[in-house]
């Protein structure tokens, strides 16, 4: 339940990815995804020098393209609308395989899963190389709005409440003699949301009222801001990633 | 219901970012004089709830997108339309930039279809039924009901209109199709969410009445006998 923990998708490590300041690398993650979406789909060697750079960052990251590729299947459900597409689609139509298949719909179905994916990877980086705690840090630098920033704070610490919370309820559950398998798990689950709601608001209100005690005033400590902000040199360190795809996406919009 | 980088194109998405924004922006001015001691933890238990049950996806096959809880009624309900737009949109914000759900460049359509749109449908639907409805735990469940699952159908209907502006592929005559189907597999998908946001605020308003905004905020102050409240004396 403590701050400063890594989330899931962390990856411990000391590279050079890892130690830039966190609102660098939110930024720089935001625009190069911008960049990728703004480039037009017929331009197939764009997306390939996009799939370089991110596969360049990976690799100053140490983070695996095993581990990379495995979390990027989150995408599937998001980008199933890429597969309906070529039969959904309008226009012209083309036969391949015994399918008629609409060849506008192949373009977008493309766009989708090009664009989605590098996006997808672009976010698994920064969540690989930056804690929850850096992430909300690097939002509040980047003027984030308090309210947000605080809302997030909370959030990020009470899913470890609820989660922690759910399995006491579970556990007390069994010991009692129930004992569901599979699906009906989700039956006496539903049954308890309610109190599982209570139960962890009540245990959060006490870790916050706790908080508030201590001097908690809706910001966390200066001591937390760490080392301070970034420098100029970081910037332009992290620069070089938006700038390379920007120029990407300018030539492929130029060139077409 | 996230939409993912290169669904909708880039000047649509444009335009809606600039339309979340400033909806934003007016529930932060709205929402900081709402959030409070009692308010403040709510808010964050709220977006972690959420969080958690957006987890839960239902691919629809025939659309060829899928679908989860939203969670707009349930945060609308607990801490207001204000602070409860913004419990949604942090949601969507934590979900695009660490785990690539929805793309970053299309947060603007996400956050006006679930954070703004479904949060202010069931908010208008909660501020007219409990005025309407008797104020027993009956009326209070029908109410949040009723509000998740017309919330969660005008947002899955929000996506189908910009998809009508700007999707990068021309669907021709299959645009209606594809309202039909959303807005059926969410009408689905809203009976489940109608079923917990019920639950969970029926059992909370049992509890710590005090802690339902709506029922702060909607109803003229009763009463209220002065019991220790779990949490102690503030």
């Amino acid at each position: 339940m403590g701050a400063g923990h890594g989330h899931v998708l962390y990856r411990e490590s000391g590279s050079p990815v890892h130690r830039l300041p966190p609102e660098v690398k939110i930024t720089a993650m935001v625009l190069f995804t911008v960049a990728v979406v703004a480039t037009p789909r017929e331009a197939y060697w764009a997306f390939g020098g996009y799939a370089l750079l991110v596969a360049a960052v990976a690799a100053l990251a140490r983070v695996g393209p095993r581990w990379l590729l495995g979390r990027a299947l989150i995408e599937l459900p998001f980008v199933l609308f890429a597969f309906a597409l070529p039969f959904l689609g309008a226009g012209e139509r083309v036969d391949v395989a015994g399918l008629s298949l609409s060849v506008d719909g192949l373009h977008g179905a493309w766009n989708i899963l090009a664009k989605g994916t590098l996006g997808v990877l672009a976010s698994l980086l920064l969540a690989a190389t930056t804690t929850t705690r850096d992430l909300i840090l690097g939002l509040d630098r980047l003027r984030c709005p308090q309210i947000l920033t605080q809302i997030a704070t909370f959030m990020l610490r009470y899913l470890e409440v609820l989660v922690g919370e759910a399995r006491r309820m579970r556990v007390a559950r069994v010991s009692r003699g129930d004992d569901p398998r599979f699906l009906w798990q989700l039956r006496g689950f539903a049954a308890g949301v309610g109190a599982l709601f209570l139960r962890a608001f009540e245990r959060g209100e006490r870790v916050y009222l706790a908080m508030v005690s201590r001097g908690y005033t809706g910001r966390m400590p200066a001591v937390w801001q760490g080392s301070g902000a970034a420098t100029a040199g970081q910037w332009a360190v992290a620069a070089t990633v938006p700038v390379i795809a920007a120029s990407i996406a300018a030539a492929a919009l130029v060139l077409q | 219901m996230h939409i993912s980088n290169g669904i909708i194109d880039g000047p649509v998405a444009a335009i809606f970012a600039a339309f979340a924004l400033a909806a934003l922006a007016f529930c932060v001015l709205r929402g900081r004089a709402d959030l409070d001691d009692r308010l403040a933890p709510m808010a964050g238990l709220v977006a972690a709830f959420i969080f958690a049950v957006q987890m839960l996806n239902f691919p629809i096959f025939t659309a060829g997108v899928s679908g989860h809880l939203l969670g707009g009624a349930l945060a609308a309900l607990l801490v207001g339309p204000w602070v409860g737009a913004l419990c949604v949109a942090v949601v969507l914000v934590v979900q695009a930039l660490v785990f690539g759900d929805g793309g970053v460049a299309m947060l603007g359509l996400n956050i006006t279809n679930m954070a703004i749109l479904g949060t202010a449908a069931a908010y208008l639907l909660i501020a007219l039924l409990l005025r309407v409805l008797p104020r027993t735990p009956a009326g209070l469940a029908v109410t949040a009901f009723v509000s998740s699952l017309v919330s969660v159908v005008v947002a899955s209907q929000g996506f189908v209109f910009q998809y009508w502006l700007g999707g990068t592929t021309d669907l021709g005559g299959n645009l209606g199709g594809l309202a039909g189907t959303m807005a059926f597999a969410h009408l689905l998908i809203g009976i489940g969410e109608g079923l917990i946001t019920a639950t969970t605020v029926v059992t909370v308003a049992k509890v710590r009445p005090d802690l339902v905004y709506a029922l702060r905020a909607l109803k003229p102050a009763a009463p209220v006998p002065a019991v220790p409240v779990a949490g102690g004396v503030r």
